[in-house]
């Protein structure tokens, strides 16, 4: 048995110099992994040093250098002049009732497609699918002209009704094949208590689906904070814009010095961050939920 | 009485028609909680859109200014319109930057923080390193825009301050030159994508068997090896929709060129959203407007149609396989 001996030997030898081997290579491979990410943060770290530095130090030691002094003046310059609460209410309030409305609206559609298994269902789940990939340059000139003629123009109850249709279109479809695997026995126990179809869906249906609704209703917020193109037809002044409009109306502006800017963007992306942070746990915990059941 | 019986006797009592009552199906019921849905759908989305189809065979400046009928002329002269062509040759560079890229580069770095870094430094290692791709994903838009915007500005931009620094007298205008700007904006485009398709296939990785990699591990294949077969074959269904949603997007795209570029210099970052805005409210052309997005969404709808049935075929195939 001295040829398998050698073999397993064999093996070994070369597994042992295998391992080696990507014993540097993993740190080779690590390095690249680290190069991307650092890619990936240099505009955010630009963005940081610059936000706190005066003009006069930004063009004397370009964008790289450590700010001599902070500078504070670049966050109170955006900070007044694009009136920020007022913008940060205005994209709160939309993007909050969106995220309500438009997921109870899910919920209502995708019971009755789910649950109900209304016919044609199909259809209607294609139809809203579909509407998901609609350009909004397609529906923007008669909104905006709908919205006139119902006394809605510059009025953010026109952006939240468009965003509260158009995000349960996403909802209906993705809520519809949650639902459609809905446990019967559940349904018909209900039934067989006397609950009707309205105590069943929020006695037995909505607890179950809750983990998906509130991940459904996190995105929901967060897409209709970051929206722009609607937002920015729709709301015309300066005192119903949203934050990301804001900013980018703001470009161009000779005020609007290397400081500004990347105060007003830090300033910006700081909400986003935030609510992400807060999410996270819950979005991770909704997902597994999800898969689970 | 489970749903089966009732439905096997449903379908007695419709085919023996012994008894002539007709009983209603038990999904009418539930046809009010559509009501709302359906209202606001035909409100905000179909009526908008049958109205769009309306201006567009009309010669119309919007407003109070009248409309006038021409029936299909608007559609004709987009054939001869030089700017309309480069606006969809554009987003061929916008696919590129949004779908091919990030979605190779994304089942690279997927794979890699799956079936290597997370095993030789642990999975808090591949979370963190998960977690700086995203990053971009999460700031809204328009900030990434101008935050780029000004990165890349010819004067006062971080990239040229810096270049200037090292002694480069005539930096380039990445934005304003026309022979720069589009490859500037894919970049930006690339960056701010990137984490998307990375975060879903991590996720798609995790429901992947263990024992498929380890099996293939004690077989010696090497990283290469899983890659191309267990890892891209696994994960296929969360390509498809990766692949769907980014090309939807890079379709649609708006906000990044209206921040970065406006569509300059001279049309060669024009796309065909920012066109169709530049006619709406800028030459106050609607009827034009109209047109050219009607043209994108029936291109949007071909393509997506086009990959959902790329993605049934590649479902049944593999079904049948196994």
């Amino acid at each position: 048995m001295a040829v398998t001996t050698a073999d397993v030997a064999a093996v070994k030898a070369s597994r042992v110099d295998a391992r080696h081997r990507t014993g540097r290579a993993r740190w080779l491979v690590l390095a690249g992994a680290v190069v991307v990410a650092v890619i990936m943060l240099v505009p955010f770290a630009i963005m940081l040093l610059n936000a706190f530095k005066s003009p006069g130090d930004y063009s004397q030691n370009g964008p790289l250098s450590w700010p001599q002094a902070l500078y504070f003046d670049g966050v109170q310059n955006f900070w007044t002049r694009t009136q920020f609460p007022q913008k940060l209410w205005n994209s709160f309030l939309i993007s909050a009732v969106v995220a309500v409305a438009g997921t109870l609206l899910s919920l209502l559609n995708a019971y009755a497609i789910g649950v109900g298994r209304i016919k044609g269902r199909l259809w209607v789940v294609t139809v809203f699918l579909l509407a998901t990939m609609l350009p909004q340059e397609a529906l923007i000139y008669p909104l905006f002209t709908m919205a006139q003629e119902v006394g809605l123009s510059n009025s953010p109850w026109s952006v939240i009704i468009i965003f509260t249709v158009i995000q349960s279109a996403f909802g209906t479809y993705l809520l519809a094949s949650v639902l459609s695997t809905f446990p019967p026995a559940l349904l018909e126990a209900a039934a067989l208590d006397g609950a009707g179809r309205w105590t069943v869906l929020w006695k037995v249906v909505f607890p179950i689906v809750r983990p998906t609704l509130s991940v459904l209703m996190i995105f929901f917020f967060i897409w209709t904070w970051n929206e722009f193109f609607i937002p920015l037809v729709m709301l015309t002044t300066n005192d119903t814009q949203t934050v990301p409009v804001a900013l980018a109306s703001l470009q161009g502006d000779r005020m609007m010095d290397a400081p500004t800017t990347n105060a007003g963007a830090l300033i910006s992306l700081l909400p986003a961050l935030i609510f992400f942070l807060i999410f996270q746990r819950t979005l991770t915990r909704g997902v597994t939920a999800g898969s689970v059941k | 009485m489970t749903s089966e019986t009732l439905e096997a006797r449903a379908q007695a009592g419709t085919t023996t028609t012994v008894r002539r009552r007709r009983r209603t199906p038990r999904w009418v019921p539930y046809l009010p909680y559509l009501v709302p849905g359906l209202v606001g759908f035909v409100a905000v989305i179909g009526i908008p859109f049958a109205m769009n189809v309306w201006y567009s065979l009309h010669k119309w400046k919007g407003g109070l200014a009248p409309m006038t009928f021409i029936g299909v002329e608007n559609y004709a002269d987009l054939l001869h319109d030089e700017q309309f062509w480069t606006s969809f040759r554009n987003s061929v560079s916008m696919i590129v930057a949004m779908v091919v890229v990030p979605t190779l580069i994304g089942l690279v770095l997927a794979a890699v923080l799956f079936d290597y870094l997370g095993k030789k430094f642990g999975s808090r290692t591949a979370a963190f390193l998960r977690a700086t791709y995203y990053l971009p994903q999460i700031l809204p838009v328009a900030v990434a825009g101008v935050l780029w915007n000004w990165i890349l500005n010819a004067q006062t931009g971080a990239v040229n301050e810096f270049l200037r620094s090292l002694g480069v007298t005539n930096p380039p205008n990445w934005l304003g030159d026309p022979a720069t700007a589009m490859p500037s904006v894919m970049l930006v485009l690339v960056w701010v994508q990137i984490g998307y398709p990375v975060v879903i296939f991590m996720s798609a990785l995790q429901r992947v068997d263990p024992e498929l990699y380890e099996a293939a591990e004690l077989d010696g294949a090497n990283w290469w090896r899983r890659f191309r077969a267990i890892t891209i074959p696994q994960i296929r269904p969360e390509t498809f929709v990766v692949v769907l949603t980014c090309t939807v997007a890079a379709l649609k795209v708006f906000g990044p060129i209206y921040v970065l570029t406006r569509g300059g210099p001279e049309g060669s970052t024009l796309v065909p959203s920012y066109y169709s805005y530049l006619n709406f409210f800028d030459k106050s052309k609607v009827g034009y407007g109209a047109a050219i997005s009607n043209v994108l969404t029936l291109v949007i709808l071909v393509v997506a149609v086009v990959i959902l049935v790329a993605q049934s075929r590649s479902e049944r195939k593999e079904r049948e396989g196994v």
